[in-house]
């Protein structure tokens, strides 16, 4: 029992994290809500494809990192905590391994770990496509069915959304080409995009809590710091309490998925659960801690919070995945008791 | 990582389960009345005959000298066979702590083996009437006496000070020192001349509170635990103790949400999609609270101090309790009000937020040592 992340584990992190620091500080963001956001993107790619993150799942000899899903935990927290403006998760823990695995694509594969493609993937089927506005490549869902769609030249229909710089469009109707994955594939591709936001929800709410904090350290009213007063304490403290659990549960759920262990799809779906509730808390707390410049978008604290809201909601709800937590533990489904105890009930 | 069990690991908790399925005595009536604390003294000595009572204390005190790891596997193991409370508690998972990093070689010899014999029962006394929270406040005082130490003053919400044999607590010995210094631990048998302990109910009804007066009570300089003034400082080891995870381990979290889960099963029609996402909650935090404990497990074994961390424990661990039960009460639905293990249970969540310094003073240290919030 070592239930920690290793020194190598931490390393990654740490590299990833000082690569975005500079790489994609908050005016990176920014741009992508832009028309002008492109260059700043593409930029961007091709350092996270020379970092490797881009191909971390792929065997080393294939030219990947040779990464589990434990080591891409940490790697994600950080895509989070920056809110890179690209599709690093779907490209990196779901595409990658399921191309890999599919043993087809391979000249698309290639193209993704060295950056020369980006792509972006969506398995629940909604008809929305976060990312195809900067994408070459997407993964879709028909039925059981996964399809790659190539984009380049494709006349796509943008939506607006919260988080402006998702470049979100509706699902183009093309048919693409088939990728190769049996039932259980298909499930392992869902459960990593899951996983995968888990953990950038996880490094979201560390970064807005860490705005917060800094933000309420300095500000004064009442002649003391806003941050000193017990109220404003316990909000935050709060955050921090919840922001706290989820990070072993998060892992937990690397460590399943990795281990190919039948409970995987359970622990994958309290991580996601717990982390979606996180993001609503985080983006509440966070905006009141900060008061008026919290309420606004000149302020960059909104950048971190929109695109909380939109891994909220994505990859799974929570209600979708408590759902399935409740189906491991074999409740009994929910009973409708509005009828008052004389009449039938409805 | 590695979230997997040694053999070793495997086999000692084999060990603790075929124990335990046959040993653990079903339908002990409360343990915080008179009573039921002496049916549970029989429990208690029958895992200490067996050496299941303090497994992770050394042998020559009647322990198995079990890791950190086994630990949490005996408890885990206890609670799932359905253990009832352990009334020593106060003792071996408060007072022992204390004792192993600051006694003597005397004190340890003296009262561990007592304590784990549940010959010795030990209660807490910190909380005065003027000091609650306010640790710091206390105003019970020691006054030095040739070889000794004469104590006045009164403690209270002493937990089973009743039934206990031996008291431990702060007693203020430097009167003109300001709060935090001037204070020193003290070890006071409850059969000593001038202690008076009056038992009185809890919210639950049962005689598990008393408060203990103290007149002209002379207690020798052995009594000293850790030094004469730095009562604060070993009193901060006992806190950590009784705020993380030594007192409140995860398996007792885990087994009740595995009650609670069973409680939803056998009752169908009462699961509503309120109770039934209730359910899905306390799960889910009864294992986010036992995996935060096995990656700080992972750090006090690697040499990592959890230091105010503990409060994050705390604070998790009360709170999931609580709704854990207000779930189990949604259920049970009219028959709630019945006088029985899950609305006994639910009362006593309620103290969860309020022992061991209340969530709020845990949410200030979060706020003040976690995330660097300024005090004023």
């Amino acid at each position: 029992m070592r239930f920690a992340l290793t020194a190598e584990q931490l390393e990654l992190g740490s590299a990833v994290r000082d690569l975005l620091t500079g790489a994609c500080p908050p005016e990176v963001v920014r741009d992508a809500w832009g028309a002008d956001g492109e260059k700043s993107r593409v930029a961007l790619w091709r350092q996270l494809a020379d970092l490797g993150l881009l191909g971390a799942m792929l065997p080393e000899e294939h030219g990947g990192l040779g990464l589990t899903e434990v080591d891409l935990v940490p790697l994600m927290v950080e895509v989070g905590r920056a809110a890179v403006p690209l599709p690093v998760a779907e490209t990196a823990a779901v595409l990658v391994p399921l191309l890999h695995e599919a043993g087809d694509g391979d000249a698309v594969l290639l193209a993704l770990v060295a950056g020369d493609l980006v792509a972006t993937a969506e398995l629940e089927g909604t008809g929305l496509l976060p990312w195809a506005g900067c994408s070459d490549r997407a993964l879709v869902r028909r039925g059981t069915e996964l399809r790659l769609l190539d984009l380049t030249g494709v006349p796509l229909e943008p939506v607006a959304t919260v988080d402006g710089s998702r470049a979100a469009t509706r699902t183009p109707d093309l048919d693409g080409t088939a990728v190769n994955a049996d039932p259980a594939a298909l499930e392992r591709a869902w459960l990593r995009g899951a996983l995968a936001a888990a953990a950038q929800l996880v490094g979201l709410a560390q970064r807005q809590l860490d705005l917060a904090v800094s933000h309420t350290r300095d500000r004064r009213q009442f002649g003391v710091p806003v941050g000193s007063q017990q109220a404003v304490k316990h909000m935050l403290a709060n955050l921090l309490l919840e922001l706290r659990f989820c990070v072993p549960v998060v892992q937990r759920a690397a460590v399943s998925l990795a281990a190919g262990s039948p409970e995987a799809r359970a622990h994958v779906a309290a991580a996601k659960a717990m982390t979606s509730r996180l993001a609503e808390r985080a983006g509440r707390t966070t905006i009141q801690a900060h008061g008026a410049i919290g309420y606004t978008v000149e302020y960059d604290l909104h950048l971190y919070v929109k695109r909380s809201w939109a891994l909220a909601g994505s990859w799974g709800s929570a209600a979708r995945h408590r759902a399935v937590v409740a189906d491991s533990l074999g409740l009994p489904p929910a009973v409708d008791p509005s009828a008052l105890p004389w009449e039938a009930a409805r | 990582m590695d979230l997997t069990w040694s053999p070793a690991e495997e086999a000692f908790r084999a060990e603790a389960r075929a124990w335990l399925e046959a040993n653990v005595p079903t339908g002990l009536p409360s343990g915080d009345t008179r009573e039921g604390f002496a049916a549970h003294l029989q429990w208690e000595k029958k895992l200490f005959a067996d050496r299941w009572a303090v497994v992770s204390w050394p042998e020559r005190y009647g322990g198995r000298d079990a890791s950190l790891w086994e630990w949490l596997i005996f408890e885990e193991e206890y609670y799932r066979a359905g253990g009832p409370q352990r009334v020593t508690q106060n003792g071996i998972f408060l007072l022992a702590p204390t004792v192993f990093a600051f006694g003597t070689p005397e004190q340890q010899d003296e009262i561990l083996p007592r304590m784990a014999a549940a010959e010795q029962l030990w209660c807490q006394g910190w909380s005065e009437p003027g000091a609650g929270s306010d640790l710091a406040g206390i105003s019970s005082r020691a006054d030095k006496v040739d070889g000794g130490w004469r104590i006045n003053g009164q403690k209270t919400w002493t937990t089973r000070g009743a039934f206990s044999t031996h008291l431990f607590g702060l007693f203020r010995t430097d009167p003109e020192a300001s709060r935090h210094a001037g204070l020193t631990y003290l070890l006071v048998p409850l059969d000593t001349p001038g202690v008076t302990v009056r038992g009185f109910g809890r919210l639950d009804g049962d005689e598990g509170f008393a408060e203990v007066f103290f007149d002209d009570v002379v207690v020798p300089d052995s009594a000293v635990l850790g030094g004469v003034g730095q009562g604060w400082s070993v009193a901060m080891a006992t806190t950590g103790s009784e705020r993380g995870l030594t007192l409140r381990s995860p398996g007792r979290f885990l087994a009740a949400a595995e009650r609670l889960r069973r409680l939803a099963v056998e009752r169908p029609d009462a699961v509503t999609a309120t109770a039934r996402d209730g359910i899905v909650e306390a799960h889910l935090r009864a294992e986010a609270y036992q995996l935060f404990t096995l990656a700080q497990v992972t750090g006090i074994v690697e040499g990592r101090s959890p230091g105010a961390e503990s409060s994050l424990n705390k604070l998790y661990w009360s709170e999931l309790d609580i709704a854990l039960h207000e779930t189990a009460l949604e259920l049970l639905g009219p028959e709630a009000e019945l006088d029985g293990p899950w609305s006994r249970g639910h009362m006593f969540t309620l103290s969860g937020p309020i022992y061991a310094g209340t969530n709020e003073i845990q949410r200030s240290i979060v706020a003040e040592r976690l995330l660097g919030l300024p005090r004023k």
